[in-house]
């Protein structure tokens, strides 16, 4: 059955193209991707992103829950608000999901994650938190909407009120407040300033129309994907899943083994893949005509690899994507596109941030 | 709801052809063809002097989406390609019908004609994807 977010309609009188996303109908552009993309990165986009599953974790012990679900340490979270990227493991390291996690309070933390993972996702949040006393609530009536683009902050300014102004005032990146009805986060999925705001969804439709008044522009999914690919973020199910170790996927970084006595599930997998190796995840790009593609095949010395995600760049006017490769790859690499084998450059896989090319 | 123009010949697979004179045919694809495909990035065209049969695949699409092969819709010679494309990919949305044109074939086999859709049979097409 196809789920609807609370601003369908708000899409369909922006023109938008609805496509099924995992049981959910959401806009895959409203009439130019390219154009969307544009705007992000100089200006102002907003993204309705309420099919992501927001899940609240109270109890004395969710940090020390936390501390044993996710692969990431919440014990760096040591200012309320401050926000982690981590994944969630299972036993043989692989990934369940990714997602960001706040601390709002000693006993009170907030986690969002992938809208296509939900039910497994609650599932295995259910399966462990009883043993830490750990309640578990799914926020399914709150709306979530991305402000992202230079001139992001400075349009949803103009919506706020002046206690959620001072609340924002001076935050600082990976940060998340309440203030009033709204939950701002300073979070974001392509690489660009902006924020995450979470409301009932009973003040999305007008907060949309402000913000459309505002000057942002609608964005869909498509130039979701092809910002979080230029900003060298991954997506869940396609660059890893739970077949495939953090390590595999440019998500070593967010792996705490310090301090080595914190027990995590997923541990005892992850320091023996450490300690044998892994392929890694790498950035591609194609200066020449042709676009790389998910699926593709990658040719490097010694071995073969896959293309877990590939786009056109418009940023860059060029083909660009994530693939995972042997780790002793060098700096070129072949791909084979419908049988022609066409030379790539290796590079680490970040390739636009902050309106800034970074090759 | 996309155009379709009445004077146009159409293949199944979403590519046009009208009658330019002297046997020679341009071709593209439909307005409803580049909805689908959304925004292009490159279009790789023939080469002028390529000999083609009806439904080769003899040009490639590429939007920011997919990768689409285009067919070509009658058998022929390849007289002239769209240069314009390598550097505005995106005339083949803003114009699927005028500027977008890919190729012309000075055709072979004009019986082959009978074989392709009138904007009627087109839309009927479209209507049952």
């Amino acid at each position: 059955m196809s789920q609807q977010t609370v601003l369908h309609a708000k899409h369909l009188e922006a023109g938008a193209k609805m496509v099924d996303f995992f049981g959910w109908q959401m806009p895959i552009n409203y009439g130019s991707q390219m154009e969307e993309h544009h705007a992000v990165r100089q200006d102002a986009g907003m993204f309705d992103v309420s099919h992501m599953t927001i899940v609240d974790l109270t109890g004395a012990r969710t940090r020390d829950f936390l501390r044993y679900l996710l692969a990431n340490d919440v014990a760096k979270l040591t200012v309320p608000g401050k926000a982690l990227y981590t994944a969630m493991l299972n036993e043989a390291g692989g990934v369940i999901d990714d997602l960001i996690v706040y601390f709002l309070q000693e006993d009170y933390f907030r986690i969002v994650v992938n809208s296509a993972t939900r039910e497994k996702d609650l599932a295995w949040l259910n399966q462990h938190a009883p043993a830490f006393e750990v309640t578990v609530t799914e926020r399914p009536e709150l709306a979530l909407i991305a402000v992202q683009g230079p001139n992001a902050k400075a349009k949803v300014a103009t919506l706020l009120d002046a206690a959620q102004q001072a609340a924002v005032e001076g935050m600082k990146q990976f940060f998340g407040v309440q203030s009033g009805d709204l939950f701002i986060a300073t979070t974001g999925y392509t690489g660009e300033d902006g924020y995450e705001i979470a409301m009932p969804e009973g003040l999305a439709a007008d907060f949309w129309q402000q913000l459309l008044a505002a000057g942002v522009k609608p964005c869909g999914l498509g130039a979701r994907d092809t910002l979080r690919l230029e900003a060298g973020m991954n997506l869940y199910g396609q660059d890893m899943d739970e077949t495939v170790s953090p390590l595999a996927a440019n998500m070593g970084w967010t792996i705490a083994f310090e301090p080595a006595d914190r027990h995590f599930i997923g541990r005892a997998a992850l320091e023996h893949q450490k300690a044998t190796g892994t392929d890694k995840l790498v950035g591609l790009v194609m200066e020449q005509k042709g676009v790389l593609r998910h699926g593709q095949r990658v040719v490097v010395e010694g071995g073969e690899g896959i293309i877990t995600s590939g786009t056109f760049s418009p940023t860059l006017g060029f083909s660009i994507a994530m693939a995972r490769v042997p780790a002793n790859v060098g700096d070129s690499a072949e791909v084979d596109i419908r049988g022609k084998l066409v030379p790539v450059k290796v590079i680490k896989p970040a390739f636009v941030r902050m309106g800034k090319k970074l090759i | 709801m996309s155009s379709i123009p009445t004077e146009l010949k159409y293949a199944s697979s979403h590519e046009w052809v009208r009658h330019e004179g002297d046997g020679i045919y341009s071709v593209g694809i439909s307005e409803h063809a580049q909805e689908l495909l959304g925004d292009m990035v490159f279009v790789e065209l023939p080469e002028v002097g390529d000999t083609v049969s009806q439904g080769d695949d003899c040009a490639v699409a590429e939007s920011v989406k997919a990768a689409s092969d285009i067919y070509a819709p009658l058998s022929g010679e390849v007289v002239e390609v769209n240069e314009s494309l390598t550097d505005a990919p995106e005339q083949v949305n803003a114009s699927p019908y005028h500027d977008g044109w890919m190729f012309k074939i000075k055709a072979s086999d004009l019986a082959e004609l009978d074989e392709l859709l009138d904007a009627e049979g087109y839309q009927n097409v479209i209507d049952e994807d």
